[in-house]
């Protein structure tokens, strides 16, 4: 094992232990460090003190570019590139044109949201140190984890250790990086 | 006045608190079971021996699969005119068949995405294997408005792809928003499908890798995409889920209000009616909630998912499925009533003529199965009945094949002129075809239910009890 590990990790047993746990890394000023656990736990956020997702910034921009293709498709195909008259119906309307820009703002829109998710977790990431460790197995079953990173500039080993002992926290190992 | 201060003093005008009625809430996983309990059960599935009974039913679903493909080729190899169609009725069983298998479709969004929004939490055990359906009912929907373009190898003129006749789309047509509404759905549901799948491939990963299975770890593990269950993933990934549900609501709303302007926008008697939009889309849930009991039931039954899809989940959907019947069964009234208040002379004579002309077998089965059969879930002794609702369910598959029957082929074999009127019956081609993509359905359902966990897992466990940071603990 390298001299520097990657962390201190620390198992729980239950969602509301993990959950004060939470509470008292982030109080002790803890920046670089994640809770792992293998369902989304309701009010986990605002125990860690994470701020609002930033995924429905994406999800706007995809569908205003969604719905300006939609209507610049149909107008750019039906009155520039090829007019035609059909049933004397004008060349453009936003009327004929609104269901398919509603249907390409919907698509661009799912297209921008899972994309923006993707990227602000920065998956695919295939190699982690979390996912090399034994407690993946459980940490994605029934057991639930706190990760501190040496990386934080609060991280010491001993009283980051003593932390999470104090929090309730079982098991606690070092992270090979 | 004494006795006005008296019931004053027992209960003041206005109450200083308001309690309400505490309602019981319905155990969504009985039994106590654990988280663990959970994974263990569902991946079970996955790990376990390949079942003798799945072979068997692989095969069939294969050898039935094979009629879509025998009916696919000889269409290709000869001409649409193999299947039945002629003046006046040119669109027959491909878009009964199309119009069936997308509105089975929508139940699985409407459980993913609009159960979701009004956080009805039951919806969790079954959405996953709902959502397979949906996308699997699309890929069989899709085969036959394909086809029926006649020359098959043109299917891509639908899509604005610039080509040798340098001509486009026509988007004033509802043929043409009907293309965008489908691709579209269909490629969001598989979206909404991968994002729900995500967790729990990272699962899978974990116990094939310490079970030592490197090939089936790698497998799930390239799709998991590096999932680690960081709380800092899960914070997007919620909101991600949020926004996926939040447009697939308007977007099952719309794909079915598009099927439906595919008739309503005509001028033909019968179809030309504003009801379509929600009469359509509250058929499309009724027939999809009929197809979800009738996977969901047997599935239940052979893996033993009692504990995890409960009587409570079996009542909820025949409640919705009498709520949807219900409302089909007064669209059917209602088209009547404006018909005759109309006062259009060929408006009237369709819908005379759907009830009592030469298709009026067709008519009745379809009441029957879809106004009276929804009726039974009133009584709770049916609801809990399970044998009796999968009965039910098959009827309401039935019923919603034959109203889109009714209103198709009805509609354009009596039109405006006696000279064009005609009878139509499907050829053997066609019946093939169709009999066949229950086969291609099933075997993709099969292949689902053997190499993908068939219930959400980090939903369930988000939804039981013990997934209370409050300690509303139950162990």
């Amino acid at each position: 094992m390298s001299a520097k590990p990657y962390g201190l990790i620390a198992t729980f047993d239950t969602t509301p232990s993990v959950y004060h746990a939470a509470e008292q890394v982030r109080d002790a000023g803890y920046k670089n460090w994640d809770c792992i656990t293998p369902f989304p736990i309701h009010g986990l956020d605002k125990a860690m003190g994470l701020k609002r997702s930033n995924v429905p910034k994406f999800s706007l921009c995809g569908g205003l570019l969604g719905f300006t293709t939609g209507m610049s498709l149909i107008y750019y195909t039906s009155a520039v590139s090829y007019p035609l008259v059909v049933g004397g119906k004008p060349y453009f309307s936003p009327l004929f044109a609104f269901p398919v820009s509603y249907e390409l703002t919907i698509l661009f829109t799912a297209f921008a949201t899972i994309g923006g998710m993707f990227f602000l977790n920065g998956l695919p990431m295939h190699y982690h140190p979390v996912l090399k460790s034994d407690k993946i197995l459980s940490g994605m079953d029934d057991k639930f984890h706190i990760v501190i990173e040496s990386a934080d500039p609060k991280f010491n080993l001993a009283l980051t250790k003593a932390l999470l002992e104090k929090a309730g926290g079982k098991d606690i190992q070092e992270l090979e990086a | 006045m004494a006795s006005h201060a008296h019931t004053s003093a027992a209960q003041p005008a206005i109450l200083n608190e308001v309690n309400p009625t505490p309602f019981p809430r319905a155990t969504l996983v009985e039994n106590n079971r654990s988280f663990g309990w959970v994974t263990d059960k569902i991946c079970g599935i996955i790990e376990g021996k390949t079942p003798t009974w799945w072979w068997v039913c692989f095969v069939l679903a294969c050898c039935v699969a094979s009629f879509t493909v025998a009916g696919v080729t000889y269409l290709v190899s000869t001409g649409v005119g193999v299947w039945g169609h002629a003046n006046p009725v040119n669109w027959a069983w491909d878009i009964v068949n199309f119009v069936f298998w997308i509105g089975i479709g929508h139940a699985g969004t409407l459980i993913s995405a609009i159960l979701c929004l009004l956080r009805q939490k039951w919806r969790t055990s079954i959405n996953r294997a709902a959502e397979a359906m949906t996308i699997f009912a699309v890929v069989c929907a899709g085969i036959f408005p394909v086809f029926h373009v006649g020359r098959v190898w043109f299917a891509w003129y639908l899509f604005p792809i610039p080509n040798s006749n340098a001509i486009w789309q026509n988007y004033r047509s509802p043929l043409e928003w009907d293309v965008f509404a489908v691709s579209t759905y269909g490629t969001v549901s598989v979206l909404f499908w991968y994002v729900g799948l995500l967790p729990d491939l990272a699962v899978l990963r974990d116990r094939f890798f310490k079970a030592g299975n490197k090939v089936r770890s790698f497998c799930y593990g390239f799709f998991a995409l590096g999932w680690r269950g960081s709380n800092r993933h899960w914070s997007n990934y919620e909101m991600a889920y949020l926004i996926l549900a939040g447009i697939s609501t308007p977007l099952v709303l719309s794909v079915h209000t598009i099927v439906s302007f595919d008739f309503a926008v005509s001028l033909l008697p019968g179809w030309h009616t504003t009801i379509f939009p929600p009469y359509f889309v509250a058929g499309a849930i009724f027939s999809g909630f009929g197809m979800v009991l009738t996977l969901m039931l047997p599935l239940r039954a052979i893996y033993g998912m009692q504990d995890l899809i409960t009587q409570y989940h079996i009542d909820c959907m025949c409640k919705i499925v009498l709520a949807t019947g219900t409302i089909v069964g007064y669209a059917y009234g209602m088209e009547f009533f404006i018909a005759w208040y109309g006062a259009n002379p060929n408006e009237g004579f369709a819908f005379i003529n759907r009830a009592f002309g030469h298709y009026a077998w067709a008519y009745w089965i379809m009441i029957s199965c879809n106004v009276i059969t929804p009726q039974f879930f009133w009584f709770k002794k049916v609801r809990e009945n399970t044998a009796l609702v999968w009965i039910l369910s098959i009827f309401v598959n039935v019923g919603m094949w034959f109203e889109r029957f009714v209103i198709i082929v009805t509609s354009l074999a009596r039109d405006f002129l006696p000279s064009s009127w005609g009878y139509y019956s499907p050829s053997i081609v066609e019946i093939f075809t169709f009999f066949g993509t229950f086969g291609v359905f099933s075997v993709l359902f099969l292949l689902f239910i053997r190499f993908l966990p068939v219930m959400p897992m980090a939903e369930i466990k988000s939804v039981m009890p013990q997934a209370d940071v409050h300690g509303h603990d139950h162990h």
